[in-house]
């Protein structure tokens, strides 16, 4: 399958027919959904009709959209007014949204064809998809194993070519945590660079929206539709603040003199493999000139605790609305108003997203707000402030994306504490607002793929994707394709 | 060793989440989220006396909107994902106490 | 037993509905009384992944109100989450200010039954967003309205310094008259734009000891007449629940009552405040705002004078009774246009007059106000200015208004169209005076020689000559010209 780039290339020039690429990746999605379990829902006759009308445009020599005639996903809790937008939750199975989410009125403007809507933990909660309460997704590299999450069903499907290219929503690492796991490029960016409007909110002060893809040049080419400021979204950062560049332009540009800081004593946590796939990987960039630096970050321990109190405080809110009244699951077993709430959300939730939104009750509950809540927002600013230092001293913070490669499906979901401190390198990025990356950068024993985390300043995704860009070109790990 | 967040005090986060648990969730749940807790309580070991507290992680402030109306939807529209309906209104089963709070 | 002696406190929470245009988060325009759920969008429905963004009319509004309330305005505010369960309420958070509402610490001067004022202090005044309605009338369902919800709020809460009912009712009729005047809500009490919460107890004094009864509060109440009786009632309440039982105020043990306007008395909702446990927390999804000196000074450029002090200007300066300038003062029109036609010269009481006795009573006809009844300042004060000098009767500067109100046009060309300008020729008069007295010789002699009857007598002397004049001669000159003949 051509990457994003490719096809978008192929069907300019009227070398491929969209209505050609759309049927190929059904016809592939035919074959192979039924073992990976990517998406929750697929819109191939819509699809098909779009990619006719971007064919005869292009036929026509009409102007089209710089992503004209290819098929992207999206997770599903990214609102449509097509099909329903579930979260991965049986609350939401029936919700059909009146309105789009901001990314897919952008998807929609640069002629892109959204074909499906992917699988996720259940409202994003978790690291694995296996929290999704409506389906199973697998990895494709190996399918006794998870995608990670929670964007599990946009890596899966971008890892076995079940789309060119996806959208996923990162709070804690769950963009790049099922990047890393799958073999694919995955980048959060700045808190504030893309609209949340239409993203169905888990952490609302952490959420923010991101590609998937199989290379940088892709993630450069979406990064350049969603980004750029929304009047819907008070949070979007206006471009008179961080004007927003084009991140294709100067990406083959190698950053010059760039400097790389690590953080020895955290890499201690990872597995063997992991760790050598860093090193690996910070021998490519020393090979083009770059000066590697050690740093501390003494905050960075603290991240775990700070962010399941912030997050789940805030979720605790968000999915408040999801009650059984003005939309969504209505036990048939309430009997009066209050059971209405108490027995649709018992009985539609499921156990990881009722843990979370118990933890971040308790947390801002009258008598712990102070020793939790409060304190975890102190400490945000504590790790905030060892980032800012850090890009004071380098360009980057290069670290892996997870201790671990993928993870046996049903392994660690009896000990929800130990699937949270695997999230240890991609928690603080969300805290602290800064963009970060994961790229392909080696296997394990299993042949399971690694991820390379490579985190920069605020609002500098352009440095960023160079960055990237410069190991991309050295090595072919982002090539490697699972067996399916 | 006593748990942190014991039956009681899952049951009084239970009620004000609205969640209707299980006994056995209420059991797994004292569990789960003491060991938790726990963990989070690592925090209080680090001295945030002259820290400020971060909500916002970006130096954005005044973001306001002009007061210029925009389209509506229609009552179809408003209801159509209404688990219950009775003309143009959201059903539920009667509110007898008053707990409104604005 | 001898009567207790008691002191009435109150305190008061105040909503008010802020006259914007659309919604405090969404672009839904305010509508009242239209088919329920037809002014709702995805954000007011508090549907998955929308976003609040703050008006910033309503946030002007509430600064200027804050203004108006002499309180002191935070330059850095933010919103927070108020977090319960209700079905009128989407989200099941309230987005409100809690730790830092855009203002605090100010007061209102009430009006007193001496003519005096009282200062009211406020303790704070923030802004939230209103909830929709639930209305219980499907038998064993109730069906919810969301119209309402996301409606702009402002919410007043002030010190228990108001110590009678009548206090409570002016405080409530003051505020209502301080919004009106600047603009910033209709506060029709019908519409639900204001209600009020009284906190009612007393401080009883028993054989030199002071005890505090448990506070009601009363919730809920949109008509002053409900403000003003509930309160009474619960005087009456407190009083008999102390003599009988001896309750006094411990911590917590407030109870929050509803007023039954058909029985007119205040019904026990909640004996103890429930457990609330809300929550708040700082809203992720607005950022916080900033009031620097530059838009604290734009707004509070727009600030005008407030009723109060007007009524008490209008009464010092211009010698009205406390009466006529509570009336000129109901409303900001009024008010400003009386201003604007007395700065012309004219003579305020006459100007009073001409308001008050025609321009209220056409201004209501027409559903209108005085500023809108086609008739300039300039012109008016012109008018006032004819009467006074005589060259019109009150009772032709009344029909002259109306005409300037029917076709427009200046008041002395229509007093010459209409052949009402007084005559003030004494010439002319002296015919008349002589005519009369010599066709009344009886009438004249009573008027000479009859201290009983002289009053009477000049009266209907002075009845002829203007009867003969056919209105239209000056009463001044004809009375001065009457009373030189009568004496010499
Ligand atoms: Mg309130
Ligand atoms: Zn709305």
């Amino acid at each position: 399958m051509d990457t994003v780039k490719q096809l978008r290339d192929k069907i300019a020039v009227g070398q491929t027919k969209s209505t050609d690429a759309v049927k190929a990746v059904f016809d592939h999605i035919e074959k192979h959904e039924s073992t990976i379990g990517a998406y929750i829902s697929l819109y191939k006759e819509q699809a098909l009709e779009q990619a006719g009308k971007i064919d005869e445009k292009i036929a026509a020599g009409r102007p089209v959209g710089p992503l004209a005639g290819v098929p992207i996903a999206i997770k599903d809790n990214m609102c449509t007014t097509f099909g329903a937008t579930t979260c991965g939750s049986k609350i939401l199975e029936n919700f059909h949204a009146p309105y789009n989410a901001h990314i897919v009125e952008k998807l929609n403007a640069a002629n892109a064809i959204i074909i499906g809507k992917c699988n996720l933990d259940e409202f994003a909660m978790g690291s694995s998809t296996e929290n999704s309460g409506l389906k199973k997704t697998v990895n494709p590299w190996d399918t006794d194993r998870v995608p990670g999450g929670s964007s599990g069903g946009s890596a899966a499907a971008v890892a076995a070519r079940l789309c060119c290219g996806a959208l996923g929503s990162d709070t804690g690492g769950s963009i790049r945590q099922p990047a890393s796991f799958c073999g694919v490029v995955g980048l959060k960016p700045t808190y504030g660079r893309v609209s949340r409007y239409g993203l169905v909110a888990y952490g609302s002060s952490l959420d923010q929206i991101g590609p998937l893809t199989q290379d940088v040049t892709d993630t450069a080419l979406l990064l350049n539709t969603i980004a750029g400021h929304d009047q819907r979204d008070s949070t979007s950062v206006p471009e008179t603040m961080a004007p927003v560049p084009d991140y294709l332009e100067q990406l083959e540009t190698p950053v010059k003199g760039l400097k790389i800081a690590t953080v020895p004593h955290l890499n201690k946590g990872a597995d063997a493999s992991v760790q050598k796939a860093l090193q690996d990987a910070l021998e490519v960039y020393k090979s083009l000139g770059a000066e590697i630096i050690e740093i501390d970050m003494p905050h960075f321990d603290y991240a775990i605790s700070a962010y399941y109190v912030i997050a789940t405080a805030e979720a605790s809110s968000n999915l408040a609305r999801f009650d059984g009244v003005h939309y969504g699951y209505r036990s048939q077993n309430a009997n009066d108003y209050i059971e209405v709430y108490s027995k649709s959300r018992d009985e539609a939730f499921g156990q990881e997203v009722k843990r979370r939104i118990m933890l971040g009750t308790y947390a801002l509950s009258s008598g712990y707000y102070d020793a939790y809540y409060l304190k975890a927002l102190k400490v945000r600013n504590l790790i905030r402030s060892d980032f800012t230092k850090a890009f004071e001293q380098a360009d980057c913070l290069m670290m892996p994306v997870s201790p671990t490669t993928a993870f046996k499906i049903g392994e660690k979901t009896d000990d929800p504490l130990q699937m949270y401190l695997a999230d240890i390198y991609t928690i603080a990025v969300n805290l602290a607002g800064v963009p970060g990356i994961s790229i392909p950068c080696g296997f394990d024993e299993k042949n399971l793929p690694i991820g390379l985390q490579i985190i920069s300043a605020p609002f500098s995704e352009d440095k960023l994707l160079r960055i990237a860009r410069m190991h991309e070109k050295q090595t072919d790990w982002h090539t490697k394709k699972p067996n399916i | 060793m006593t748990a942190k967040i014991d039956e009681a005090q899952v049951r009084r986060v239970a009620l004000l989440s609205r969640l209707e648990l299980s006994n056995e969730e209420v059991a797994q749940f004292s569990t789960q989220l003491s060991d938790i807790v726990e963990y989070i309580e690592k925090l209080s070991g680090l001295d945030t006396d002259n820290v400020q507290p971060l909500a916002h992680c970006l130096p954005v402030y005044n973001v306001l909107r002009e007061d210029v109306p925009h389209p509506s939807l229609t009552n179809d529209q408003a209801l159509a994902n209404a688990p219950d309906r009775e003309d143009e209104y959201f059903k539920v089963p009667k509110i007898l106490d008053d707990n409104s709070g604005a | 037993m001898a009567e207790l002696e008691y002191k009435i406190i109150v305190g008061l929470e105040i909503h008010v509905h802020l006259a914007t245009r659309t919604k405090m988060f969404c672009g839904c325009e305010l509508a009242y009384g239209d088919m329920a759920n037809t002014h709702v969008c995805p954000v007011c429905l508090g549907m998955p992944g929308t976003l609040p963004v703050m008006n910033k009319q309503a946030l002007e509004f509430s600064i200027l109100t804050g203004l108006a309330l002499n309180c002191q305005i935070a330059s850095f505010t933010k919103w927070d989450r108020k977090s319960y369960y209700y079905p009128d309420l989407p989200k099941n958070y309230q987005i409100s200010q809690y730790d830092l509402p855009f203002s605090e610490h100010g007061y209102i001067e009430i009006p007193t039954e001496d003519g005096g004022t009282k200062k009211i202090r406020i303790l704070r005044a923030h802004l939230e967003e209103d909830a929709g309605k639930n209305i219980h009338t499907l038998g064993n369902f109730s069906a919810v309205d969301l119209n309402r919800a996301g409606t702009p709020l402002l919410e007043i809460v002030t010190e228990p310094d108001m110590n009678s009912p009548d206090e409570v009712g002016a405080l409530a009729r003051e505020l209502q008259r301080i919004v009106r005047f600047l603009g910033v809500s209709e506060a029709d009490m019908q519409k639900g734009h204001m209600r009020f919460e009284p906190n009612v107890n007393l401080h009883i004094t028993r054989n030199g000891e002071v005890f505090k009864t448990p506070i009601s509060e009363v919730k809920n109440l949109n008509s002053f007449r409900a403000i003003e009786r509930s309160i009474a009632y619960e005087v009456a309440r407190q009083l008999h629940e102390f003599k009988e039982t001896g309750k006094t105020l411990q911590m917590g043990n407030k109870s929050t009552y509803g007023w039954d306007d058909d029985k007119q008395m205040t019904v026990l909702q909640r004996e103890k405040e429930e457990a609330h446990d809300y929550r708040y927390f700082p809203d992720p999804d607005l950022v916080p705002v900033e009031i620097d000196d530059a838009w604290l000074g734009e707004i509070k450029a727009r600030l005008c004078e407030l009723p109060i002090q007007m009524q008490q200007r209008f009464t010092k300066d211009y010698g009205l009774s406390d009466y006529d300038a509570s009336v000129l003062t109901a409303d900001r029109a009024t008010a400003e246009f009386f201003n604007a036609t007395v700065k012309q010269g004219a003579d305020a009481k006459r100007v009073c007059n001409l308001l008050t006795q025609t321009g209220l009573k056409l201004a209501n006809e027409k559903g209108t106000t005085v500023d809108q009844l086609g008739i300039t300042p300039e012109n008016l004060a012109k008018l006032a200015q004819m009467a006074n000098a005589g060259d019109v009767s009150a009772t032709a500067a009344t029909a002259i208004f109306e005409e300037m109100a029917a076709a427009a046009g200046n008041p002395m060309q229509i007093a010459e169209a209409k052949n009402l300008i007084q005559k003030s020729d004494a010439g002319e008069i002296e015919a008349l005076v002589d005519a009369v007295l010599a066709e009344n010789t009886e009438a004249v002699q009573d008027a000479k020689t009859n201290p009983k009857k002289a009053k009477k007598a000049i009266g209907f002397l002075m009845g002829q000559v203007i009867q003969k004049s056919k209105g239209r001669a000056n009463p001044k000159i004809v009375s001065q010209l009457m009373n030189q003949k009568l004496t010499s």
